[in-house]
C-alpha cells in the first residue's frame, strides 16, 4: 500500500517555481544607476560610467535570478535585457546626431541665409542656400515627374492585368533587385547615359533627375503594388457586374479606393531621395549661382553644398554645412510627416 | 464543375472588353510599357555603363595612376576597401538589427512596438550626408580614445592583434566607417527581420510557452527556425547597401593605398563607391572611363547580393505557402 504522502515524497514537483519579485528589474536598475552616478561622482568619464552602469545591470540581474529561478530563468533574464539594450544602443547616435544638427545648424539660419546664393555680387554680399533649395526642389520634383507615372503604370500592371504571370513576376522580382542598387551606380548610370548622347561636358538637373528617378522608382512600384492588392475584389467586380470597361474600374474605383496609401507611399519615396547625394555630384554638378533652367548647365542640391562645405572644412564652411544639414532634416522629417498624415486622411472609410 | 465556372469567370472579362474597347487597350497598354521600362532601366544601367567603361577595363599603365598598373591592381584594394568597410558594418548592425526586431515584434507592449518601429524608420529617414557630416565632425573625434583603447588591450594578442594595430590620431578610420555604415544599414535589416518575426505561426509560439519554455527558449525554438531564411536574407540585404553606400565613407574615412590587416590605422584603401565620388572631378576622359569599369564591378556586386538575397526570400515565402 503506498499512501498518498508516499507519492508525493517520491514525485517531488512543485506546481509553481520561486520567481523573483516583478519589481527585481527595477531594483538592479536602480542600483546599476546609483553606481554609474557614484563612478560619475568619482570623476569617471560619461561614456565609461554608463557603460559600466549598463553591464552591472546585465550582469547582477541574472546573477540574482540563477539562485532563485534557476539556469533557464537566468539566462532568459539575461537576454531580455540584452534584447532592449539593442535598442537603446541604436537610440543614442540618432539622438547624437539630431542633437548636433540642431545645436550646430539652427543657429546659422536666419532670413539671409535662406534667400542668398553662394554668388556675390557685392564683397559684403551675405552667403546663404537658397540656390540649393531651389535646386533640390527642381531636381526632387523633376524626379517624381518622371517616377510616379511610371511606378504607378506598372503597379497596375503587375496586379490588374500581369496576374502572376511570367513576366510580371519577373518585374517584381527585379524591382525587388532593383531597390538595391547603390545609388552612385544611379549616378554613374546617368553618367555614361548623357555624356554618351551629348558630349564628355554635359552636366543638368535633369540628368539629376533621371539619376533619381532609378532608385525612386522601384519604391513607387512596392507602395502602389502593396496598396492595389489590399482593394478588395468585390469592388472591381461590383463595377464589372455594372458593365464597367476595366480601365474604367481601375481608375474610377481601384485607384480612388487606394489613393492614401499610394499618396504616402510617394511622399515617402520623395524624402528618401531627397536626401541622395552621390548621384547629384556625378551628373548635376555644382555651382554657386541660381539655375532655374533644369535642362541647362549645373545645379546645386541641399546635399551636395553639404558635402562641398565638408571638403573645404573651414570654420565658416562647416557653420554653412550644418546649416543646410538642418534644413535638409526639417524638409525630410517634414515629409515624412505629411505622409502619415495624408495616409491618415485619404484612408478608406469602414463602415 | 470546373468547366462551367471558368467559363462564367471569363464572360464579364469578353463582355467588358468589348464595351471599353479602345479604352481598355490603350490602358493596358500604357501599364505594359511601364513594367517594360522598369525590366529597359535595369538593361540599360548594365549597357550603359559596359559601353561607357569597356575601354576602362584597359588603358595604359599610367592612367590607373601612381599605385597601380592594371585595371585589376586598381580594383582590387577598393574592393578590400569596400569589404572591410561593409563586413565591420554588418559584424556591429547584424545583432543590434536582430535585437530590435526582437523588441518590436515580441518584447515591447502593444502601445510601445510602434513607436519603437518609428524611433527605427527615423534613422531610415536621416539623409546619407548627414551622417557623413556628423561622422566625419563629430564621431571620429569621439572615437579616438576608443581607438587607443582598442590598441591597448587588443593589439599585443595573436590574432586580433593584427587588426588593432598603430591606432589614428584622427578617428578617421576604416572601422569608424564601418561603426556609421553600421547605424546606415540598421533600419533595413530591422525592418525585414521583424516581419518575418512577427509572421511565427502563434499556435507555435503557444505551444512552447505551455511546455514551460521561457520567452527567450520560446524564441529560440520558433521564432528563430521559422524565420531562418529571412534572417539570412536581411543580413545579405544589409550587406548589398553596405557595398553600395556612398557618402559615410567618403566623408569619413582618410584614403591610404597600403593595404593592411589594421582596422585602425591613420589611413586604409577607400571603397569603389567612395572612390567613384572622390576622383570623378578629375574630369579626364581615360580616368572616367576606369572609374565606371569600377562602378560596373559595384553593379555586378551588389546585384549578385541582392538578387541571392531575394532568390532565398521568395523560396521560403513559396515553402511557407505550401
Amino acid at each position: 500500500m503506498t499512501t498518498v504522502q508516499e507519492v508525493q515524497e517520491r514525485v517531488h514537483i512543485p506546481l509553481v517555481h520561486p520567481r523573483l519579485p516583478r519589481t527585481a528589474p527595477v531594483i538592479v536598475a536602480g542600483i546599476a544607476v546609483a553606481l554609474g552616478l557614484l563612478l560619475l561622482v568619482l570623476g569617471m568619464g560619461l561614456v565609461p560610467a554608463v557603460v559600466i552602469a549598463a553591464v552591472a545591470h546585465l550582469v547582477v540581474l541574472p546573477l540574482w535570478s540563477v539562485f532563485v529561478e534557476g539556469r533557464r530563468g537566468a539566462t532568459d533574464r539575461m537576454m531580455t535585457g540584452l534584447i532592449w539594450a539593442t535598442f537603446l544602443v541604436a537610440v543614442v547616435p540618432l539622438v547624437s546626431l539630431l542633437w548636433r544638427v540642431v545645436a550646430k545648424g539652427a543657429g546659422r539660419i536666419d532670413g539671409t541665409f535662406l534667400s542668398y546664393s553662394f554668388f556675390k555680387t557685392q564683397v559684403d554680399q551675405p552667403v546663404g542656400i537658397y540656390h540649393a533649395i531651389i535646386g533640390t526642389l527642381i531636381i526632387t520634383i523633376g524626379a517624381a515627374v518622371i517616377s510616379v507615372p511610371v511606378g504607378v503604370m506598372a503597379a497596375i500592371y503587375l496586379v490588374e492585368y500581369g496576374k502572376k504571370n511570367k513576366l510580371a513576376k519577373a518585374i517584381t522580382f527585379l524591382v525587388d533587385v532593383m531597390t538595391g542598387i547603390p545609388s552612385i551606380v544611379a549616378g554613374l548610370f546617368a553618367f555614361a547615359v548623357f555624356t554618351l548622347v551629348f558630349g564628355p561636358a554635359y552636366v543638368s538637373g535633369f540628368g539629376g533627375s533621371v539619376a533619381l528617378s532609378l532608385l525612386m522608382i522601384p519604391i513607387v512600384v512596392r507602395a502602389t503594388e502593396e496598396m492595389l492588392m489590399l482593394v478588395p475584389d468585390d469592388l472591381r467586380e461590383a463595377a464589372y457586374a455594372l458593365g464597367t470597361p476595366k480601365w474604367k474600374t481601375i481608375v474610377r474605383i481601384v485607384l480612388p479606393t487606394a489613393l492614401g496609401g499610394i499618396l504616402t507611399g510617394i511622399t515617402l519615396a520623395t524624402s528618401r531621395v531627397i536626401g541622395e547625394t552621390a548621384p547629384l555630384l556625378l551628373i548635376a554638378g555644382a555651382t554657386d549661382r541660381t539655375n532655374m533652367n533644369p535642362f541647362d548647365g549645373a545645379m546645386t542640391t541641399l546635399p551636395v553644398l553639404i558635402y562641398g562645405q565638408n571638403l573645404r572644412g573651414d570654420a565658416p564652411a562647416e557653420a554653412i554645412a550644418w546649416g543646410a544639414a538642418f534644413i535638409l532634416i526639417i524638409i525630410v522629417m517634414v515629409l515624412n510627416l505629411v505622409a502619415r498624415i495624408v495616409g491618415k486622411i485619404f484612408a478608406p472609410k469602414k463602415g | 464543375m470546373t468547366a462551367p465556372t471558368a467559363e462564367i469567370e471569363d464572360q464579364p472579362a469578353d463582355w467588358a472588353s468589348v464595351r471599353g474597347g479602345i479604352g481598355d487597350r490603350i490602358f493596358s497598354g500604357a501599364a505594359l510599357a511601364a513594367g517594360l521600362t522598369i525590366l529597359a532601366a535595369l538593361a540599360g544601367v548594365f549597357i550603359f555603363l559596359l559601353a561607357k567603361g569597356a575601354t576602362g577595363f584597359s588603358k595604359p599603365a599610367g592612367v590607373y595612376g601612381p599605385h597601380a598598373e592594371s585595371f585589376l591592381g586598381y580594383v582590387f584594394p577598393l574592393l578590400v576597401g569596400t569589404f572591410t568597410a561593409s563586413i565591420i558594418a554588418l559584424i556591429i548592425a547584424v545583432p543590434l538589427a536582430f535585437g530590435i526586431a526582437l523588441v518590436i515584434s515580441h518584447y515591447a507592449p502593444k502601445w510601445l512596438s510602434a513607436p519603437v518601429a518609428f524611433v527605427i524608420d527615423l534613422l531610415a529617414a536621416v539623409p546619407s550626408v548627414v551622417y557623413g557630416l556628423w561622422g566625419a565632425f563629430f564621431l571620429a573625434k569621439k572615437l579616438v580614445p576608443m581607438h587607443d583603447w582598442l590598441h591597448a588591450t587588443f593589439g599585443g594578442w595573436p590574432i586580433l592583434g593584427a587588426l588593432f594595430g598603430e591606432p589614428s590620431t584622427a578617428g578617421r578610420t576604416v572601422l569608424t566607417a564601418g561603426i556609421v555604415l553600421a547605424i546606415m544599414i540598421l533600419p533595413i535589416i530591422t525592418a525585414i527581420t521583424r516581419e518575418v518575426f512577427s509572421r511565427t505561426p502563434r499556435l507555435h509560439e503557444e505551444a512552447a510557452l505551455a511546455l514551460g519554455a521561457t520567452r527567450w527558449e520560446m524564441i529560440r525554438m520558433t521564432v528563430f527556425p521559422y524565420s531562418r531564411s529571412g534572417m539570412v536574407s536581411a543580413v545579405m540585404l544589409g550587406l548589398g547597401r553596405a557595398l553600395g553606400e556612398t557618402m559615410a565613407v567618403t566623408m569619413v574615412l582618410s584614403v591610404g593605398f597600403d593595404l593592411s590587416w589594421n582596422i585602425i590605422a591613420q589611413s586604409s584603401p577607400t571603397s569603389i563607391a567612395a572612390n567613384v565620388a572622390l576622383k570623378y572631378k578629375e574630369r579626364s576622359a581615360d580616368l572616367l572611363n576606369v572609374l565606371v569599369a569600377t562602378g560596373l564591378v559595384l553593379f555586378l556586386l551588389t546585384f549578385l547580393v541582392n538578387f541571392a538575397a531575394r532568390w532565398v526570400i521568395g523560396r521560403s515565402e513559396r515553402r511557407m505557402a505550401r
